[in-house]
């Protein structure tokens, strides 16, 4: 205030010159308040989740207490794996590990088979959603093979691969494809005609309409169908595992089934669904940050 | 006069199974190196088939067009078509959107420096240099219209389209892009077609209007000049003897001679 006491001494008076402070102050309230309503509004999103789980939580103990009670209750539960909770990073040789290692593992497969059927899902959906004798060639062919249950590949995988590490990747492969290449398919065929027409003008080779006005202008869609994809991917591992053996969340499934180790399979529930939902949201987050710009206008 | 841009005969006709539909019939054009011409017709007449022919989008059935005595029937920057609904690419930013059409055309004749430079003057002339890091989403569609130009005005093209660039803006939007649009004109002196279906648009910019019969198998009816010095000024023309006689020949043809039928 003294600053503007000085100005106007020297120089005409300036009505502006103390306007700013006074407009600038209420609308900027204090730290303390800003993170109060952010403590509140996450609260409200977090509070009644916890509740339900609570509540879900108190139901199974009451079930499962009872004498003759053929599952564990979650206080058993805990009690039991406290050691694999604890410590998820021990590792004894052979598939006696810590549930880190057993679930970089299925990470590992899925990200490979996930990854490979990235690739091919763009490249062959950019195919059928461009070329209508692709789509017409290819499509029928697509649609027949994508109802084959993921686990079903898995005899001819092995076969083929004679090894349960390729095979489990194939089967991600082959489970998480047929949504990216439906949906990049889709995409494409749902570009604009006027995108086309601006290309068509500037003359941009195939290479540079598929960089520039193709991938972000079906992003949208191919997203969708990563989405779906990871989803199916994470599906499948646990069950391919189950079969293939070795280190993996879904061997550790099937051996603490084979060991009636009812509280370890709990567990691990718990992880794959935490770890599912985690893979979901990352290529959802991916999403939003790669098509912020695609909105339609 | 000596054509510079020449549509030769143009027959345009779609075929799906046994119908087929004549749009157009026998075209015939010349315009001039630096004329504005207006094409105007009723919805449905075919004009903007005529405007997809020229920039090469749409194949003519027979006849063809010749720019600067070459045969043109591929689409290319040097006929930049500015769209109705102006057609940036909305991830890119109003900058981005300029600089892929520069990069595309000068990629061997200008530096980086020079593409940089040579987008941003052509965001200078449609007055649009202050928005230049936003998204299309986020300006007004007399904006979006106007990095249209700049888009088109930026590859340098020996002849601009415009499919009816003003047709979805609000009226005093519509008028204050015309008077750019004039400015430019007078000022780059380019070739320039443009479609439209407002009467006082097309005598206002135009220097001759090609007024089109109503379709199937519309065809050039009359060319009228509109014999007013350049630059113009919107409120002087209102009163303007030359000015109203054009406006009135250009509706006698759209409202008299050539009623726009509902069932055609």
């Amino acid at each position: 205030m003294s600053m503007t006491a000085l100005k106007t001494e020297s120089s005409p008076p300036v009505p502006a010159a103390s306007a700013p402070i006074l407009t600038l102050s209420p609308k900027r309230p204090p730290r303390m308040e800003v993170l109060a309503k952010r403590g509140r509004e996450a609260a409200a999103r977090i509070v009644p989740p916890l509740i339900v789980v609570a509540l879900l939580l108190v139901v199974w103990e009451l079930l499962c207490r009872r004498a003759g009670a053929t599952l564990p209750p979650p206080s058993r539960v805990i009690r039991e794996t406290k050691d694999l909770i604890l410590d998820p990073f021990f590792d004894n040789g052979g598939i006696d590990k810590g549930l880190f290692w057993h679930i970089s593992a299925s990470l590992k497969r899925v990200a490979l088979g996930y990854s490979l059927a990235v690739v091919v899902g763009v490249a062959l959906g950019t195919l059928v959603g461009q070329s209508i004798w692709a789509m017409r060639g290819l499509d029928p062919l697509f649609q027949v093979l994508r109802t084959i249950p993921p686990l079903a590949w898995l005899p001819l995988a092995l076969a083929a691969f004679r090894d349960g590490q390729p095979s489990a990747i194939f089967v991600i492969f082959i489970t998480s494809i047929w949504p990216i290449i439906i949906n990049t398919a889709v995409g494409i065929r749902n570009i604009p005609q006027d995108y086309r027409n601006v290309a068509a003008v500037l003359q941009l080779n195939p290479l540079e309409f598929f960089a520039k006005v193709m991938i972000p202008s079906a992003a949208p869609y191919i997203f969708t169908g990563l989405r779906i994809g990871i989803g199916l991917s994470w599906l499948a591992i646990v069950a391919a595992e189950m079969l293939i053996g070795g280190v993996g969340i879904g061997f550790f499934i099937w051996d603490a089934w084979n060991s009636s180790h009812i509280s370890e399979i709990i567990l691990a529930l718990v992880y794959v669904g935490i770890i599912g939902f985690v893979l979901d949201r990352l290529i959802a987050l991916l999403a939003s940050v790669v098509t912020r710009g695609t909105a339609t206008n | 006069m000596h054509a510079y841009l020449k549509l030769d005969h143009l027959d345009k006709s779609f075929t799906r199974g046994q119908a087929t539909t004549e749009v157009l019939t026998d075209i015939n054009l010349a315009v001039a190196q630096g004329e504005y011409v207006s094409i105007i017709g009723h919805s449905g007449c075919g004009k903007s088939t005529m405007l997809n022919i020229v920039a090469g989008l749409t194949p003519a059935t027979r006849g063809g067009v010749l720019l600067e005595d070459r045969e043109v029937n591929a689409p290319g920057p040097d006929r930049a078509v500015v769209f109705q609904n102006h057609s940036l690419l909305p991830w890119l930013t109003v900058y981005e959107n300029v600089r892929l059409g520069v990069d595309k055309v000068f990629r061997s004749t200008k530096s980086r420096a020079e593409r940089d430079a040579w987008v941003m003057h052509n965001l200078n002339l449609v007055q649009m240099a202050h928005a230049r890091d936003k998204r299309p989403a986020e300006i007004s569609g007399g904006m979006k219209q106007r990095v249209g130009i700049a888009r088109a005005l930026a590859m340098e093209p020996k002849v601009l389209l415009l499919d009816e660039p003003f047709g979805a803006l609000d009226a005093l939007t519509r008028a204050h892009l015309q008077d750019s649009v004039m400015a430019l004109h007078q000022k780059l002196n380019n070739t320039v077609l443009m479609i439209t279906h407002d009467v006082d648009e097309a005598v206002l910019l135009s220097d001759r209007i090609v007024m089109m019969t109503n379709g199937p198998s519309a065809r050039i009816g009359e060319v009228l000049d509109v014999p007013l010095p350049h630059p113009r000024k919107r409120l002087e023309l209102a009163t303007n003897p030359i000015y109203l006689k054009c406006r009135q020949r250009v509706l006698e043809f759209l409202y008299e001679r050539h009623r726009f039928v509902e069932a055609a």
